[in-house]
């Protein structure tokens, strides 16, 4: 591998998005979160989830700061780095990130004041508002970033002008450009993606308090939320992916048969691959176990119809198969794991054992990085299966770099974010592992409130209000 | 007015706004040392704390909408200046996280790192901000491909610098009115000493740069004498200004702020004046200068954004004074604080 300005730039985005993308899926679930037990708060003036609210707001504000840190370095780099991608797709993608400045980064941040630094300076209403607001801007920020993406994969709504290193992309429909034909799609999958990684980011830390019989009143109200959010979030990953995928065979169909290293188009069904090895090379996946014909129905709801594969394409068009094959299946695999273990978690909660199944959370403490890794992987099968193309069809990624930048300006910098974001990981985890071991505090003195009641409350809220706040969520 | 000059005038909005917000948050972390008690510290991080955030977002918002209006440009520039870009974003990710890390933990070893972390990060951004603005009145080596044709020395020249060391006077001086604005008792007090001292050490920068940017920078006023108006601004300038030491002197603080403010305004002003109507002015030769025409986005883009923006401003407007009005008066440390 030649480390020129092509690949070294890839690195960086690459370094850069993915430690970026450890933090907004938190804040976006995280918000949901946070207005469903300010919601229950309101309604029930029950101090636990007052109790709760404040201490996942703690939680929420680290994260945040290192979205916001880590965020800047993303809009500099389109410029910086990507200069012609910059030139070439400004005057379409620029719209998106401008409404995304103005509608959902003010809002955020303005907001997340209150609800940080507000809770004795402004009423539980206009707190509770505030964080609705909160919320809702990092749903906002999350759906321009999509749609400018999707519109990198399936661009729509759009001209082009001039030649040759002059052509660049005019819009013509802002509407269309917006609800391009892969846009809904993946801003359902990415918000579905962050709030089961923020149900078993809340699982985690409830099941740990709970298994070291602290804060335990305020472990099981955020357990069940959490859980209920987590289950719901799973099985809607599962069916959503489906339609998703469906739509990935219509649009980027090379893409498809990276995610399923399907090397030929064959006659009759093509085949699924649960596991396997595909050899790029000799066009084939090895070791592996395949159900027939499921992708074809899978894809086209018919056993016999072949799916499109990567012999369609000319070779210089496929994308990297193994990573591409590798990320999707993984994830895939991670997606039932997360409805197995939640629907294992409802089925004791059904019986009314959730909080005695010791092993069970254990394996939810655990579990944390797991959504982590598979909102990762998800991204990755999305971009690495877009290549060779920054703008799917339009302009390759090796035409999109700066022309001014030379090779060791980005090694250099290369460097210094990872020796920079590798300070601030360990710094954002020990501070986060402080705030965990630190705990909830109680808001008001123990006298007051007698703890059966408020166990007695939590049940009847989560048997009957449950549900609620996570409706609000979708 | 054409769509092209709207944007021009409202990317100097965007810049007027971020300069005055962020300016004295940039401020107070350049001065962030100077005190040396962990409390006094605190009360610096916290008068800022609900909202450099929101500050720092006009910054965001200012690249957006650069990015989206001219691209060409943003390219250019982005691109050109890299490494210098690099040094920003470190300085802007340490000075995020400073303020978000330094109070979580008791230990005195942890609190002096971010401490020094904040204080750096704040006058290198700061620093950064005013080579760009120097590098962007002296031209820069643009070919005729539109693309940056030099390295980073051409980026370091002697007027670039002075304007540089010009932002962080201005910024402290802002920061410390607005410190002053928001503190009481002693370290009030000291304060006080310490706006007369930075408001003196930006006056000489300030004419000291104003006479070289006239003796240097022959674009400074090439738009003198096609817009008379201009001479308002700075006459404005000159006013607010004067303006800072009558009121510190009538302990007016809310009005030496207010002045100060109209300073950086008039002075970002002056700045969009220069340039127009160009946004970046090649030094190789004027016609490849990337210009509010030749570097812009379609007309439709420009109207869908002008409609977006007028769409969002008002809300911003109030998100803006809400905040400000809950986190109105003197800062006290509490248990919400950083």
């Amino acid at each position: 591998m030649d480390l020129d300005v092509l690949t070294l730039s890839r690195i960086q985005f690459a370094l850069t998005v993915m430690f970026h993308y450890l933090f907004p899926p938190l804040t976006i679930g995280l918000g949901g979160l946070m207005v469903s037990l300010e919601w229950s708060y309101l309604r029930t003036r029950d101090r636990l989830y007052e109790e709760a609210a404040k201490f996942w707001t703690k939680i929420f504000a680290v994260n945040f700061a290192m979205g916001v840190a880590t965020g800047i370095v993303m809009e500099f780099q389109f410029g910086t780095n990507w200069a012609t991608y910059s030139r070439y797709v400004g005057d379409v993608f620029g719209s998106a990130l401008a409404a995304e400045g103005i509608f959902a980064f003010f809002l955020e941040s303005g907001f997340l004041a209150v609800l940080v630094f507000g809770w004795d300076k402004v009423s539980p209403r206009m707190h509770f508002f505030a964080s609705c607001m909160v919320a809702l801007g990092a749903i906002f920020s999350s759906i321009w970033i999509v749609v400018a993406n999707s519109w990198q994969q399936t661009p729509a709504g759009f001209h082009i002008v001039g030649e040759g290193l002059n052509a660049r992309a005019e819009i013509t429909d802002f509407w269309a450009m917006v609800f391009n034909p892969s846009s809904v799609h993946r801003l359902a999958h990415v918000l579905i993606g962050c709030y089961i990684l923020a149900a078993f980011f809340v699982m985690s830390v409830s099941a740990y308090y709970l298994l070291r019989r602290r804060h335990v009143d305020f472990a099981k109200t955020s357990f069940r939320q959490a859980l209920t959010m987590g289950t719901i979030m799973s099985l809607a990953a599962a069916i959503q992916g489906d339609f998703q995928a469906k739509k990935v065979a219509q649009t980027q169909p090379a893409k498809l048969a990276a995610m399923e290293a399907n090397f030929h188009t064959g006659d009759g069904g093509t085949p699924f691959y649960l596991f396997g090895l595909p050899d790029e090379k000799q066009q084939r996946v090895k070791a592996g176990i395949a159900v027939p014909n499921l992708l074809s129905w899978l894809v086209h709801g018919d056993t016999t119809k072949p799916v499109k594969g990567l012999d369609q394409f000319p070779r210089d068009e496929w994308p990297p198969v193994a990573m591409t094959f590798y990320s999707f299946h993984l994830m895939i695999w991670l997606g039932i794991l997360f409805i197995v273990m939640t629907l294992v978690a409802m089925f004791y909660r059904w019986r009314g054992t959730l909080f005695e199944q010791r092993w069970l959370l254990w394996a939810f403490v655990f579990a944390v990085p797991l959504p982590y890794l598979a909102n990762q992987l998800g991204w990755v099968a999305a971009e690495v299966g877009r290549q060779p193309w920054a703008v799917y069809g339009l302009l390759r990624t090796s035409d999109a770099i700066s022309k001014a930048v030379v090779a060791h300006q980005v090694l250099g910098s290369i460097i210094m974010f990872t020796l920079i974001y590798a300070l601030l990981f360990a710094a954002f985890l020990y501070v986060l592992n402080d705030k965990i071991q630190h705990g909830p505090e109680p808001v008001t003195p123990p006298e007051k409130t007698k703890p059966g009641d408020l166990i007695g409350v939590a049940a009847a809220r989560t048997g009957t209000g449950g549900s609620t706040p996570t409706g609000e969520k979708q | 007015m054409d769509l092209n000059t709207l944007w021009f005038l409202l990317l100097g909005v965007l810049l007027a706004g971020y300069a005055i917000l962020d300016g004295f948050d940039l401020g107070v972390g350049i001065l962030h040392l100077a005190v040396r008690k962990d409390h006094e510290r605190r009360i610096f991080m916290n008068s800022i704390g609900p909202i450099w955030d929101g500050n720092e977002v006009w910054l965001v918002t200012f690249g957006g909408a650069l990015f989206a209006a001219f691209p060409d440009v943003y390219a250019t520039v982005f691109s050109g200046f890299y490494t210098a870009f690099m040094l920003l974003l470190f300085a802007l990710i340490f000075r995020a996280v400073s303020m978000e890390f330094r109070s979580k933990r008791e230990a005195a070893g942890w609190r002096t790192f971010w401490d020094v972390s904040f204080c750096v990060s704040s006058a290198l951004a700061t620093f950064l901000f005013g080579v760009a603005v120097g590098n962007a009145m002296l031209g820069m080596p643009i070919g005729p491909n539109k693309e940056f044709q030099g390295g980073l020395a051409d980026l370091l020249s002697p007027y670039a610098l002075l304007v540089g060391l010009f932002a962080v006077a201005t910024f402290a001086m802002h920061g410390s009115i607005y410190l002053y604005l928001k503190t009481e008792g002693d370290l009030r007090k000291r304060i006080q000493g310490w706006m007369w001292r930075t408001f003196g050490t930006f006056l000489v920068l300030y004419l000291f740069t104003t006479i070289v940017t006239l003796v240097q920078v022959p674009l400074a006023t090439r738009n003198f004498t096609a817009h008379p108006w201009v001479w308002l601004v700075v006459l404005l300038n000159i006013m607010a200004i004067a303006n800072i030491p009558r009121a510190i002197v009538l302990g007016r603080a809310g009005y030496a702020f207010a002045s100060s403010c109209a300073t950086i305004a008039a002075l970002t002003c002056l700045f969009g004046v220069a340039l127009f109507p160009d946004l970046v002015h090649s030094s190789l030769d004027p016609k490849w200068s990337l210009s509010i025409y030749n570097a812009a986005s379609s007309e439709k883009t420009l109207r869908i954004m002008r409609n977006i923006a007028f769409l969002g401003m008002p809300f911003v407007i109030a998100y803006s004074a809400v905040v400000y009005w809950v986190f109105r008066g003197k800062v006290h440390v509490g248990k919400f604080s950083y």
